[in-house]
This record gives structure tokens, C-alpha cells and sequence, in this order.
């Protein structure tokens, strides 16, 4: 046996920059977008050209755009004093083709090309049906009195954690004293809290711009898989910190920090495979914080690897446990494939006190397009069947679930708790709070509105303080719906309305969907 | 030196094992001797500062995980996820350790006097003057240093060798940081190729290596010549970005 | 039964397995096996355990000991009918319990000690394990609430929903003696009150214990269900017994390339073989493509006089073995072995696909260091690696 260099005859390999690559082979691609400018409003003051993120504008005595290079962000156009640009998508001169649509098209002219897998950001945008859209909620009239809302207490104080079966209560001299220890519980004023978005993956702006909503709004964050910056140490007590395949930045006082222990296994983006935060955004600072190379991709494992097996999850649910002397709740964060119901039993029989569930539309700064277009299933499906599951093993107690993919409004938010979450979280929408358009490119780290971006050039233009009244605002609006809803429904407390399924129907949905969804069909009373 | 705070883990479950440890410790003991040790886990998780630990039996699996400082004497064989996510501390183990060890290990060290498994070192990371370093006295399993970011690992395959390979297959795959040296040769098949690159050490590179030999030396009461004056194989990363081509832009 | 049984839901498990074996065929009781398995407690949840033991009906030693968990009466009756036709029911009798606190709502539980009727072997024209196998098949399928959970020769399966360790109490397995003994605790996700969905999964003498997920189960069962198996437990696992069954019993190949069919290699090192090696592993590949079992395995199984360990590919689940005298020992953890056997003279931890072979009669275990050992995850069991070198 000998040693020898990866050169196959005995030649001296030289270190590359980049392992070697495909080879590219241009085709022509049609543009996405067409920036349109109208020169008689422009007032040649260049801001388009500042703000660009993309590098698409140049100047030739007024602004000139390269429409390959645009992705249809919006900034220019936000930005444009003189409402002078317009970006629309480029018509679609393409023959029109039911099976071979642009999009698909488009995406193998790429691959051609490159010989790459396609990335993509944020959450699956293909028409698959949406739940939500077909679930109606209930009013009350006549016979039983809706509440009034603006002038009654309503309350949406949430509790996640463990509760106990049972409580044993003790009469001394007829004043009662509660004997039962309970576990460790996070409260929430509302039933949102924000998804876990890394610090690599978004800026620390955007971070310190959730966090400082979430300590001001009585709700959580989430770290994310990229650790804890020392900027937010402060914010720490209202955080889920997240515990990874990476294992970013988790240290003893990381764990202790936080308000609670994320195990992070999946997401809905991108089930079965791990977090993906290419090089471009591995800046020294983010480099730092994971303790990897800059400008390296750190692409997490899929699995965790101390956990190939239902029991290895209970063995780090209580390694986390015994780390932080049972202080702190433990959260599971699983994406929604096919056997979610088995698999939350599982966990929570392996001992978490919170399963987070992210469907199928949840977003992502970055994933491979053709996993986060085509696995998974939707969070209305999810929550249903786990809530359903664990309630007929008697065991939907011991932990609270969270859903999350694609909750879009307080509506989406009303209909998710009465199919039994305990609470939602935000992604996309607390970036779209902040500014965000929904253009997909996040893995490119050029984002315009400096949240997907750790370019300090881009980044400085997102106000924390900003853009945490923003999703302070957006909670609030939210929350006041949520009254709206629940006093209609003559509710006047949140957990009424937990898994009250009863309280939905549905509509222009089939009967195996009904099934598993719990749900009547509209038409159908009490 | 105070009497160490002794523990007979005879029939203990592991939750009422660590309270006791966690309670002596907030009480001021640093010195802890465990003694009919089998099977109990989470040893010393989570734990911080000068302490000191002596196990005597088999501990259980994610010793020393979380851990931040401590030092950790295993009189005996240990199990799998030892040092998991370990921050800072050494572990010393007086016999073979299991699976999945160092797992996002960020500092501190792991020396094991005999042989280790599978995926050992996985995705452990380094930042300056924070360097984790595993020291295998025996051999490795496959997957030895998956997607390393940083650190040192040390395979030195002392004799009586279980085995002729001093590493299993699939050596390497993913690394992008830090270094692996293995005590003589290695079958370049057996080391990802599209990753890391297996050379001779050089002078410098034994430099580097001499202290962590030297201490791993000590802990064992070996000698030191016959580590430092051998000849080491170093596997370092081709890229910090391997898979750049990867993905299309 | 609820209706959770028709929907076809499939257990994901995780668990924890301990064996033991006499090399010599020295017969000793079940408290060993109990203690070792009661230390891997937290490896799984209470809701599932179990044992098979060889060796432990020495006197019916030639009739198919057969036991049986009937969920109603009418079970029983359609049942015994179906026995009495097939066979000469020599000896029944229920499955000897202790009551317990911990095992609660048991089925009823019997035993059988059985011949196939000459005749209806001849009209079926079957061999008698052919006709055995048969008769299980559709008694696990067709009655409803009916269990046929151990159907081998001088040996038996023991298995309930609980921990392994109050299983083993439930079943007075201290009063059995049993050369081989093989256990199991189950972290499944589905209620109690599914018996049949403890390990040990068996199949005449066969017995497995099983740790991990087959994520290749859709078409290893497909794959089975065109020889005749059908599969009835609502787990994974019970596709490895049949598997083995079809693979050493039907096709009669050796135990190791069994294991190779199961756990096979990776192209890459077929292609390292020598010849006549490699076209051999080409071919097995080829073949039994719809073996391969994919995902996390940890797996014990045994038959008479005969006890194997073996990981799956790429080793993601745990697996020890030891050695003391002529005693050979398996467990997930080296806590669980040295429960059994404190002072054992030879610990290590099985390759990925490398099966640990210990065999009535024969002082060498396959696998064991020291011995002819293939280079650690480097190609496939069957190395003959004496006269090769690796």
C-alpha cells in the first residue's frame, strides 16, 4: 500500500480553488424579467444604480439595465423618486406548451448550461392545492351570541411545554397548595412566534430586527442553525436556540442563553436534506460565529449524526436535558413528509416538549429547486393527523405543536389552532414585514433589501429598529384579527378554539381529505 | 489535594447519578471518582470549569457532550458520541471508545488509547487559537473527519494492531478544514479524493503535531519517540468550497 | 382490535437487542439475557419486548413448537380447527405466565407441540417446513385475531407489550434453559395492544431481533410476496426473517452471503475483488437487488444452533460483541454485555456488513479478531481471506 496523491499517475495534485467543475456550456436563456424605464421622469439621480443589489444597472448617461442579470427584486423600482421604472415579467414569446411549461424550460436550459443543481430560495411556489382555501370557519348567530371584540377581553395568551396529566393539589386547611411540579413552559401574549432563520442565511440586521419584535411583542425567535451572535445575547431569553447537524455554535452557555433547546432534524423546504448556506454569504464575521472557513458552503448533514434512530433522539433530547439541568423545554423541528403522524409520536414519546412542524411550502434561504418543489406535504395535513395521532394514544399533552409553512394570514393562523396547533410560526411573512419581495434569490446573498445578505453594503440598508416595528405591527395586526375571528366565533379564549375542528368546514374538498383533515363538509350543522 | 467526592454508580440510574454530580458540584466538590459504572449516559454534560472526573466501568453514551472545561479519566472502555459538541475540557479514554465521537467538536481534546469506530470527528470546527484535537491510539472506521471543518486528527495505529488499515473507508469525505495525520501509510482508495489530498508530512506539519503526540504520550505513559520519530501521512482539504461546481448559478 | 390495524399503518421502531450464546450448547436460564437487556432500558419506551430462545423443549424436541396469541374466542376456535387439520397436535397447553402489574391485558397465549399430517403433506407436496410456513402464513393472515408468533422446533419466542425485562418476568423465562438466548426492547410508536408487533419476528426457527428503520420496505416486501410471504405484522422487521428464510432455508446459500445479499457491498469494492470473487458479488447484486435492506440496521438472528449479528452498510446502529470462554456475546451496548458477562475477554465492534457467526460446536466465531478479518468497511463478508490478501 502506498501513498500517493489523488493524481493517477503518481503526479503531485495541485491544490485547486474549487474542486474541478462541469464544464459550461452557454445556451441562449431567455431573460425573466424586463426593466422598463421611462426617460422622461427619470431625474438621473442614480439611486436605481445605488440600489441595485444584483449588479443589473449600469450608467450610460442614464440608467441602463442588463435584463439578464435582473431578477425582479423591485428595489429600483421601490426606490425610484420619479416612479420612472417598471419591472414586468418578459412576455412570454415562448411557444405556449401545457406540459413543457417556461418555467421547466427554463430550468433545463440552466442545467444544460451548467451542469449544476438548481437552487432556489424561499418557499415552493407551484400550484399544488392549498388547504387553507378550502376551510371555511364558523360564525356564531341566533343561537348562540358571537362576543364582541373590540370592547370584551379576549384572550391569546399561549403556553408551550409539557403539561402534566393530571394535577395533585393538596387541601391544607381548606387552602389548596399545588403539589404537582411543573415542567419547564414558554408563554406567549399571542400564538405566533417567528421561524427559525439562521444568522448566514439572513442578516444580523434582520435577526436583531426579529428579536427585538419578539422581546417586544411577549413572543419568541429562533436562532436558526447559525448560532448565537454577540449582539444578541440580549435577546437571548426570548429565543428558541437552535441545536443542528452543523452543531453551530452550540456551547454550554449558548444552551443556557436561550429560552428553550431547538433540535433541529428537517425542515419543510428541504425534508431530508440539511440547512444550505452557500459560500458567498459565509462572510468573516458568520465565519466566526460557525467557526468554518470563510467563503466555505456550510452545507449541514441531513442527519444529525448522533441520530440514526428513533431511541438517538431521546438519547439527545435528554444529553440537551441533563446539559441544562431540565431548565429548559426541548423543541423538535420536523419537516411534514408522508409518516409525520408515527414520527411526532415518536418524539414526543422520546421525550420533547414542543414539535415544531414545518409543511411542505415553508421557505428556505437556500435549497435544491426540484426538493423543495416536490417533497413533503402540506401543514394542514401535518398538523391534523399528528394532533389526531397523538390524542388517540392519550399523549397530546405532553408536548405543543407549532405549525409553520406557508401561514399567511390570521386566517391561515385561526384555522391551523382549531385543526390542533398550539401555535404558528412566521417566516415568510415576518420577511416580507421587512421588506422582502419574494424574488427567490436568497441563496445569491445579493439580496436588494438586505435581509438575505451579509454584504455590509446591502445590510446597512435594513434599520433594526425599523424593521422591528414593522414586525411588531404585523404581530399586532395580526393578534387584533385573531380577537376578531375568536369573537364571532363566540370564543373569548384561544385554547377554546384549539382543535376545535368542529369549528371548521370544508369546501370543495373530497371525502379521504375530509377524513383526514377531521373536518365536515360545509352544509353539514352541529 | 482534598479527597475526591466518591459515587458508587451501582444500580443509579443516570438522571439521579448527574443530580448528585450536578449537586456536588454546586456544592464545591471538583474531584469526583465514579465507581460500578455501566451503561449510565450523559455523564458531565453540559458541565464547565476545572473538574475532574475518574470513571471506572463502561460509561454510557454521550459522554462529556455539551461539556466546556472538565477533565474526564476513563478507567476502562467507553461507548458511542463521547465529546459530542464538546466545547472545551479532555477526555482520556483507557480503552476502545465507540461511534459518532467528536461530533462538532469545537475545542478541547479526545484521546483514546485503543480503537474507535465509525464517523469519528464529524464536522469538527476551529476558530484561531480554538482547536479541537482527537488522538486515537488504535485505528478508525469509515467516515473518519466527514465534512471537517477544522481541528486535528490523529490516528496513530499502535501496535498490537487490531487491524492492518489504520482507517476504514470514505476517509476525509467532505472536509474542507483541519487536518487528519495517520502514524505511516494509506491506501488512497480509501480517502475521498474529490476532497483531501494524502501526502507525506513534512517538518513544519510534524512541528505542528509534536505537543498533541506529546501529550497523548503522557497520558498514557508512553514514549514519545516512537510517535514523534515515525513517519505521519497528512490529509488536508483541496478546498475550503468542494462543492462549489455543484450547484448551478 | 381498533381500527388502527386495517389502516396498514406501519411501526417505525427503535430499540435496544442483546444475545447470548454457548458455543458448547451448555443450556442456562433466562436471568442473564433479563439483566442485560434491563440495562439498555431507555433505549426504548415500554411498549414493546421480547425473547427467542433455542434448545428450551428438549424433550418434543421433533414437533414444531408452536405459540399462539388469540385475541377473542372465536379466534381460538377457527384456529385450533385449522391445527387439527393440518396436524398431529401431539401436546397443548397455555404458555406458563406469572401475573404482573407491568404486562397488562394479555391476549390468551398457548402452545402447541405439532406434526404435519402425512397426508396433507403429500396431497400439498411440501416439505414439512414448507407446509408449516404455509399454514402460519394463513393462520397470520386469514383468522382474524389470531397469531402464530413462534413456529420453529425446540425453541420459542416470548414476547409482549412492556419492558423486555417485565416480559421476561411475565413469561418466567428464568425457569426455560436455552443455549441461545436473543432479546429485544422495542421503542415503537403505536399504542399497546399490539402483541404481534414485539420482536422477535420468527419463522419456524428463525428469529429476529431488530434496530433500525428499512427504508427499503416497500420493495423487499413486494420482492417476498412473490415467494409466497405475506406480510401481516405492520413492521418492517418481519421482512428479515422471511428474507432469510427464502436465503439460506429455500435458496440455500451460506449464511455469510446471505448477510452480503442483505448488507451488500458497495460497488466500489466489488470491483476491488478478485476474480472468481467479484463476478460472484456482481451477480448477487443482480439477483437479489430487492434484498439489499436499506436503512439503519442493528440485527440478531438466530436458529438452531446458530446466533448472527450483523450492521447494515454503512454501520448506523450500534452493535458489540465479546467474547468469554465459549461463550459469545452481542449487544447494542458494551453496558448491556458486560450485564451479562463482566469480565469478558474480548470486546469489539463488528464492521459494517461483517457478520458475527457463533455456531454450536465450533470454538471459532466468524468475525471475531484475531481471526481472518477483512480490512475494517472494505468489501463484503465472504473474503476466504486466508488465501487472499486483502
Amino acid at each position: 500500500m502506498t501513498t500517493t496523491s489523488t493524481g493517477g499517475d503518481g503526479e503531485r495534485a495541485r491544490p485547486a480553488a474549487t474542486a474541478p467543475r462541469a464544464v459550461r456550456a452557454p445556451l441562449y436563456r431567455p431573460p425573466e424579467f424586463r426593466w422598463e424605464h421611462d426617460p422622461e421622469r427619470c431625474a438621473r439621480c442614480k439611486r436605481c444604480l445605488q440600489q441595485c443589489g444584483f449588479r443589473a444597472i449600469s450608467w450610460q448617461d442614464g440608467p441602463v439595465a442588463d435584463p439578464a442579470l435582473c431578477v425582479g427584486c423591485h428595489r429600483c423600482e421601490a426606490f425610484c423618486p420619479q416612479q420612472a421604472i417598471t419591472i414586468r415579467p418578459n412576455p412570454q414569446y415562448l411557444r405556449p406548451h401545457s406540459l413543457w411549461s417556461e418555467a421547466h424550460r427554463r430550468n433545463l436550459w440552466l442545467q444544460a448550461e451548467t451542469g449544476g443543481v438548481l437552487l432556489t430560495g424561499m418557499g415552493n411556489d407551484l400550484p399544488y392545492p392549498i388547504l387553507w382555501d378550502h376551510l371555511l370557519l364558523d360564525a356564531c348567530q341566533v343561537t348562540n351570541p358571537s362576543i364582541d371584540p373590540l370592547r370584551e377581553p379576549m384572550e391569546l395568551r399561549t403556553h408551550l411545554g409539557a403539561a402534566p396529566d393530571r394535577l395533585e393539589v393538596a387541601w391544607e386547611g381548606g387552602r389548596p397548595e399545588l403539589r404537582t411540579e411543573m415542567p419547564p413552559v414558554l408563554e406567549l401574549e399571542t400564538p405566533i412566534v417567528f421561524a427559525a432563520m439562521s444568522y448566514g442565511s439572513i442578516s444580523l440586521h434582520a435577526q436583531k430586527a426579529l428579536a427585538m419584535a419578539a422581546e417586544e411583542c411577549g413572543i419568541l425567535w429562533n436562532t436558526g442553525e447559525g448560532g448565537l451572535h454577540a449582539d444578541l445575547r440580549p435577546y437571548a431569553h426570548r429565543a428558541f436556540v437552535q441545536c443542528a447537524s452543523g452543531r453551530f455554535g452550540v456551547t454550554p452557555e449558548y444552551l443556557q442563553a436561550g429560552a428553550a433547546i431547538e433540535i433541529k432534524i428537517g425542515q419543510g423546504a428541504k425534508p431530508g436534506i440539511g440547512g444550505h448556506l452557500p459560500g458567498e454569504k459565509v462572510s468573516q464575521q458568520v465565519s466566526e460565529t460557525r467557526m468554518i472557513p470563510a467563503g466555505s458552503d456550510a452545507l449541514s448533514p441531513a442527519p444529525q449524526h448522533d441520530i440514526y434512530s428513533i431511541e438517538d433522539l431521546r438519547q439527545l433530547i435528554y444529553a440537551l436535558k441533563e446539559a441544562t439541568a431540565y431548565q429548559k423545554p426541548v423543541s423538535v423541528k420536523i419537516a411534514a413528509v408522508h409518516n409525520v403522524a408515527a414520527i411526532a409520536s415518536g418524539i414526543v414519546r422520546a421525550g420533547a416538549d414542543i414539535i415544531y412542524l414545518d409543511g411542505f411550502r415553508g421557505g428556505t434561504g437556500a435549497a435544491p429547486t426540484v426538493i423543495r418543489d416536490h417533497l413533503g406535504i402540506p401543514i394542514e395535513i401535518a398538523v391534523a393527523v399528528v394532533d389526531q395521532q397523538l390524542r388517540e394514544e392519550g399523549i397530546r399533552q405532553r408536548a405543543s405543536i407549532i405549525a409553520a409553512g406557508g401561514i399567511r394570514s390570521s386566517a391561515d393562523a385561526a384555522k391551523a389552532i382549531a385543526l390542533g396547533a398550539d401555535a404558528v410560526a412566521i417566516g415568510t411573512g415576518a420577511l416580507l414585514a421587512l421588506g422582502c419581495t419574494l424574488c427567490q434569490k436568497c441563496y445569491t446573498g445579493r439580496c436588494s433589501w438586505g435581509i438575505a445578505t451579509q454584504d455590509p453594503a446591502l445590510t446597512r440598508r435594513l434599520d433594526p429598529y425599523l424593521g422591528s416595528l414593522r414586525l411588531a405591527n404585523l404581530i399586532r395586526a395580526w393578534s387584533a384579527e385573531l380577537e376578531e375571528i375568536l369573537g364571532a366565533m363566540g370564543l373569548n379564549a384561544i385554547e377554546s378554539l384549539r382543535g376545535s375542528r368542529e369549528r371548521l368546514r370544508g369546501l370543495g374538498l373530497d371525502r379521504a381529505t375530509l377524513d383526514i383533515l377531521g373536518v365536515k363538509p360545509a352544509g353539514v350543522g352541529a | 489535594m482534598s479527597e475526591p467526592y466518591r459515587l458508587d454508580a451501582r444500580g443509579l440510574h443516570y438522571r439521579e447519578l448527574n443530580r448528585r454530580v450536578r449537586e456536588a458540584v454546586a456544592r464545591g466538590e471538583t474531584r469526583f471518582e465514579l465507581r460500578n459504572v455501566n451503561g449510565q449516559r450523559y455523564l458531565a454534560d453540559g458541565l464547565t470549569g476545572s473538574l475532574e472526573f475518574d470513571i471506572y466501568g463502561v460509561p454510557g453514551n454521550d459522554l462529556g457532550a455539551f461539556m466546556s472545561g472538565p477533565t474526564i479519566r476513563v478507567h476502562g472502555n467507553a461507548q458511542d458520541a463521547v465529546a459530542n459538541t464538546m466545547d472545551a475540557g479532555r477526555i482520556i479514554v483507557h480503552g476502545h471508545a465507540g461511534d459518532v465521537l467528536g461530533y462538532g467538536m469545537r475545542g478541547g481534546e479526545l484521546f483514546v488509547r485503543g480503537d474507535v469506530g465509525y464517523r469519528v470527528g464529524i464536522h469538527m470546527k476551529a476558530f484561531r487559537d480554538r482547536l479541537p484535537v482527537i488522538v486515537v491510539g488504535g485505528v478508525a472506521g469509515d467516515f473518519l473527519a466527514e465534512y471537517m471543518a477544522g481541528g486535528l486528527i490523529v490516528v496513530l495505529g499502535l501496535e498490537p494492531r487490531s487491524r492492518p488499515e489504520l482507517v476504514g473507508d470514505w476517509c476525509a469525505t467532505g472536509m474542507h478544514g483541519g487536518e487528519v495525520f495517520l502514524r505511516g501509510e494509506v491506501d488512497p482508495r480509501r480517502v475521498a479524493g474529490q476532497f483531501a489530498l494524502a501526502a507525506p508530512a513534512g517538518p513544519e506539519d510534524m512541528e505542528r503535531l509534536r505537543p498533541h503526540l506529546e501529550a497523548f504520550a503522557q497520558a498514557f505513559s508512553l514514549d514519545p519517540e516512537g510517535l514523534t520519530e515515525a513517519r505521519f501521512t497528512r490529509i488536508a482539504p483541496l478546498s475550503h468550497r468542494p462543492y462549489g461546481a455543484k450547484y448551478a448559478a | 382490535m381498533s381500527s388502527r390495524f386495517d389502516r396498514g399503518a406501519r411501526n417505525i421502531s427503535g430499540c435496544g437487542l442483546s444475545g447470548m450464546m454457548s458455543l458448547r450448547g451448555e443450556r442456562v436460564s433466562g436471568t442473564a439475557i433479563r439483566e442485560s437487556i434491563a440495562i439498555l432500558h431507555d433505549r426504548s419506551n415500554g411498549l414493546g419486548g421480547g425473547f427467542a430462545a433455542y434448545g428450551i423443549y428438549p424433550e418434543r424436541a421433533e414437533q414444531f413448537a408452536l405459540h399462539i396469541m388469540y385475541y377473542s374466542p372465536q379466534a381460538q376456535e377457527l384456529t385450533e380447527e385449522a391445527l387439527e387439520a393440518g396436524f398431529d397436535v401431539v401436546h397443548d397447553e397455555r404458555l406458563p405466565t406469572r401475573p404482573s402489574r407491568h404486562i397488562a391485558d394479555p391476549p390468551a397465549l398457548m402452545r402447541y407441540f405439532v406434526s404435519p399430517r402425512r397426508a396433507r403433506l403429500a396431497e400439498a407436496g411440501l416439505t414439512a417446513e414448507d407446509y408449516v410456513l404455509e399454514r402460519v402464513m394463513h393462520i397470520n393472515a386469514g383468522i382474524e385475531g389470531a397469531f402464530v408468533f413462534s413456529s420453529g422446533k425446540n425453541m420459542g419466542a416470548f414476547k409482549a407489550v412492556g419492558y423486555a425485562e417485565d416480559v421476561a418476568d411475565f413469561f418466567r423465562l428464568d425457569e426455560y434453559r436455552a443455549n441461545i438466548w436473543i432479546a429485544h426492547g422495542r421503542f415503537p410508536t403505536n399504542t399497546p395492544g399490539w402483541w404481534a408487533g414485539a420482536h422477535p419476528f420468527t419463522l419456524l426457527d428463525w428469529a429476529v431481533v431488530h434496530n433500525g428503520e428499512i427504508s427499503s420496505y416497500g420493495i423487499n416486501r413486494r420482492y417476498l410476496e412473490m415467494f409466497g410471504y405475506r406480510c401481516t405484522m405492520r413492521t418492517d422487521t418481519e421482512v428479515i426473517a422471511y428474507l432469510l428464510d427464502l436465503l439460506i432455508r429455500r435458496h440455500e446459500l451460506p449464511v455469510e452471503l446471505a448477510c452480503d445479499i442483505l448488507a451488500a457491498p458497495f460497488w466500489k469494492h466489488i470491483e476491488e475483488l478478485p476474480e472468481p470473487r467479484r463476478t460472484l458479488y456482481r451477480a448477487l447484486r443482480r439477483t437479489y437487488g430487492s434484498a439489499l435492506v436499506n436503512g439503519p440496521f442493528a440485527i440478531i438472528f438466530g436458529r438452531q444452533g446458530e446466533m448472527v449479528g450483523l450492521n447494515d452498510r454503512i454501520k448506523l446502529r450500534p452493535l458489540v460483541a465479546a467474547r468469554k470462554d465459549d461463550w459469545l456475546y452481542l449487544s447494542s451496548e458494551e453496558a448491556g454485555i458486560r450485564a451479562m458477562c463482566p469480565d469478558p475477554d474480548l470486546v469489539w465492534a463488528p464492521p459494517a456488513g461483517h457478520p458475527v457467526i457463533g455456531r454450536v460446536g465450533s470454538d471459532r466465531v466468524v468475525g471475531e479478531p484475531g481471526g481472518a478479518l477483512a480490512p475494517a468497511g472494505a468489501g463484503p463478508a465472504c473474503t476466504g481471506a486466508q488465501e487472499e490478501t486483502p
